[in-house]
C-alpha cells in the first residue's frame, strides 16, 4: 500500500492564527504523487494558506498534515516553492540567483554553477545568465525563479499565483512551459491562482474553495491528457470546463454588501 | 518632474554664488566693517594662500584623524549592527544605552576622552568615533531588520542555517542603509576630528590640524585666516564625501533600483 500512500494528506485540519477567527476549516483532502492539483477561490479562503501550511512556514492549529508520510517541515528538501512575485535577490545576476538553493545546500561550486546554467537552458534565458533582476521583465524574473525552484529536483513544487502578475500572453506562455517541464522532470505541484482558464489548462484536479472560514466547497477534475497543447485553450470542452468551474465559484462569492 | 537642463544644474549654483559674493561685498561698503571683523573674499583667499604650506599640512593631519575614527566606527558598527540583528534581547537590551551614548553631548565627554584616551590622536579618533558611530548603527540595524519576508520564506524554505541567512541574505540586502549611515558618518567625521582637535589636539607635533589652528589663529586675531580654515575644512568635508559617495555606487550601481537609468 506504500505506492499509493498520498504525497499530501490533510486530516480534519483547521488553522487560525492566534485568538483569530478561523482561516481553515475542516480541510480533508489528499493529494496523489504526480498530481496537478489547483486550488481557486475568492478572497480570504485561505488557498495561499494550504501552500504555507504545507511549506511549514506555518503551523496549523487541529488535525493532521503530513507530507511524504513526514510532518511538513522534515519535508523540506522535497518541496521548493514559487512566490507570488519573483522573490529574486536584487544583489545576485540570474545565474547567481539559480544557484542559490545549492549553495544553501553546500554543493561544490563547479557543480552548481553547471546545474544553475542548465536549468537557466532549460527556461529559454541561457543567454540572460549575466543580468541582474532589475535588468529582465517580469515573465524573464518567473522563468528564472521558476528554474531556481527546479534546481534541486523537488518532488512537490508549490506555487502561489506565479503567473498573476503578468499579461496573458506571457502567462499562457508560461502555462505551456510549466508543463513541458513536468514532462521532463516529473514533480507533484499544487497551485494557487485567481484565473479559472490558467487552472483548467494546467490541472487535473481543481479544487474550489470558500471563505470565511475557508474551506473546501467542490472538487473538479480535468481529464484532458497531458501532454496539453496551446489549442486545448479553444476547443468547446475546454470551454465547457471553465464554464463548470466559474459557475462553482459563483456560488461562494460573497454576496455584495 | 521634468529634469533642469545641464547648462542650469551648473549654472545656477555658480550664479548664487556670485550674488552672495557681491551681496558680502556690499554689506562691507554698506557697514563700514573692518577687515578683522568681517574681511572680502578676496582677503580670505590672500590669507588661504599665504598660509597654504600651514593649511595642508593641518589638513591632512585632520584627514587622518578623521579617517581614523570613520574607519573605526564603519567597522565597529557593523558588527555591533549584527548583534543587535541576530537576537530581540540583545536589541532590547543593548539599544537603549546606544541612545543613551548619543544623547550625551560629547562636549560633556571630552574632559573624560582625554583622561582616558589621552591628549593628541588618540583623543582626537575617539571623539570622531563617538560622533559617527551612531547613525552607522541606526542605519543599518534597520537594513538587517527590513529583510523581505518572503526572501526570508525562501532562506526558510531551503533550510538555512541562520548564519546563512546572516551572511547571504540580510547583510547584502541592509547593504543600502549601512551605506546611507556611511554618508551621514562620512559628513560628521571630518568636524568630529576637527572639534577634538580644538578639544584635545596638542601642538607638539608639526602640525595641530584644522582645529589648533583654530585656536591658534583666533588668539593671534588673524581673521581672515580663519575663515581660511573653514574653507578648507569644508573642502575637506567634500573629499570625504565625495569618497563615500564612490563607495556607494561602487557596491550598488549594478544592482539596486536607485541607480537605475532612465534611458529606455
Amino acid at each position: 500500500m506504500e505506492a499509493v500512500a498520498p504525497i499530501v494528506n490533510f486530516t480534519s485540519l483547521q488553522k487560525r492564527y492566534g485568538d483569530g477567527p478561523l482561516v481553515l476549516d475542516g480541510i480533508n483532502l489528499q493529494v496523489q504523487r504526480g498530481d496537478f492539483i489547483t486550488f481557486i477561490g475568492p478572497s480570504g479562503c485561505g488557498k495561499s494558506t494550504v501552500l504555507k501550511l504545507v511549506s511549514g512556514l506555518s503551523p496549523w492549529t487541529v488535525g493532521e498534515l503530513s507530507v511524504a508520510g513526514v510532518k511538513p517541515r522534515q519535508a523540506r528538501d522535497r518541496q521548493a516553492f514559487i512566490f507570488q512575485d519573483a522573490t529574486l535577490l536584487p544583489w545576485l545576476t540570474a545565474q547567481h540567483n539559480v544557484e542559490l538553493p545549492l549553495r544553501l545546500r553546500g554543493v561544490p561550486a563547479a557543480e552548481r554553477v553547471a546545474k544553475a546554467r542548465q536549468m537557466l537552458e532549460l527556461v529559454g534565458l541561457g543567454a540572460a545568465s549575466g543580468y541582474y533582476p532589475r535588468q529582465l521583465s517580469g515573465g524573464m524574473k518567473m522563468r528564472v525563479s521558476i528554474a531556481r525552484a527546479l534546481t534541486l529536483a523537488p518532488q512537490l513544487l508549490l506555487l502561489d499565483e506565479p503567473f498573476g502578475a503578468l499579461d496573458e500572453m506571457t502567462r499562457n506562455r508560461l502555462n505551456e512551459e510549466l508543463l513541458a517541464l513536468r514532462a521532463k522532470a516529473p514533480f507533484t505541484a499544487m497551485f494557487v491562482t485567481h484565473s479559472v482558464a490558467e487552472a483548467v489548462f494546467l490541472s487535473n484536479r481543481i479544487v474550489v474553495m470558500a471563505a470565511n472560514p475557508g474551506r473546501l466547497h467542490a472538487e473538479v477534475a480535468v481529464d484532458f491528457p497531458y501532454p496539453r497543447a496551446p489549442e486545448l485553450r479553444e476547443r468547446p470542452e475546454f470551454q465547457a470546463k471553465v464554464n463548470e468551474v466559474s459557475h462553482l465559484l459563483h456560488q461562494v462569492e460573497p454576496v455584495p454588501a | 518632474m521634468k529634469k533642469l537642463p545641464t547648462l542650469f544644474v551648473w549654472g545656477l549654483p555658480i550664479l548664487s554664488g556670485l550674488l552672495f559674493v557681491a551681496l558680502w561685498y556690499g554689506i562691507r561698503a554698506v557697514s563700514g566693517l573692518q577687515s578683522w571683523i568681517l574681511p572680502t573674499p578676496l582677503d580670505i583667499l590672500r590669507a588661504a594662500f599665504s598660509e597654504r604650506a600651514t593649511l595642508v599640512a593641518a589638513a591632512g593631519q585632520t584627514a587622518i584623524g578623521a579617517l581614523g575614527g570613520f574607519v573605526l566606527a564603519a567597522a565597529l558598527g557593523f558588527a555591533t549592527s549584527l548583534l543587535l540583528g541576530v537576537s530581540r534581547s540583545l536589541r532590547a537590551g543593548l539599544y537603549p544605552w546606544l541612545l543613551v551614548l548619543q544623547m550625551t553631548p560629547v562636549i560633556v565627554l571630552t574632559p573624560i576622552i582625554m583622561l582616558w584616551a589621552g591628549p593628541g590622536m588618540p583623543g582626537i579618533i575617539t571623539i570622531t568615533w563617538l560622533i559617527s558611530y551612531f547613525p552607522i548603527v541606526a542605519n543599518m540595524t534597520q537594513g538587517l531588520l527590513s529583510t523581505d519576508m518572503n526572501h526570508v520564506a525562501l532562506f526558510r524554505m531551503c533550510n538555512a542555517s541562520r548564519m546563512q541567512e546572516m551572511l547571504l541574505l540580510r547583510v547584502p540586502s541592509a547593504m543600502p542603509l549601512y551605506l546611507a549611515g556611511l554618508r551621514i558618518a562620512a559628513t560628521l567625521a571630518p568636524i568630529g576630528a576637527i572639534f577634538g582637535e580644538y578639544m584635545v589636539g596638542n601642538s607638539s607635533g608639526k602640525s595641530g590640524g584644522l582645529g589648533f589652528l583654530v585656536y591658534s589663529y583666533n588668539t593671534q586675531i588673524k581673521i581672515p585666516a580663519l575663515f581660511a580654515t573653514a574653507l578648507t575644512s569644508c573642502l575637506l568635508g567634500f573629499i570625504f564625501v565625495a569618497a563615500v559617495s564612490w563607495l556607494n555606487w561602487a557596491v550598488l550601481h549594478k544592482w539596486h533600483d536607485s541607480f537605475e537609468r532612465n534611458d529606455h
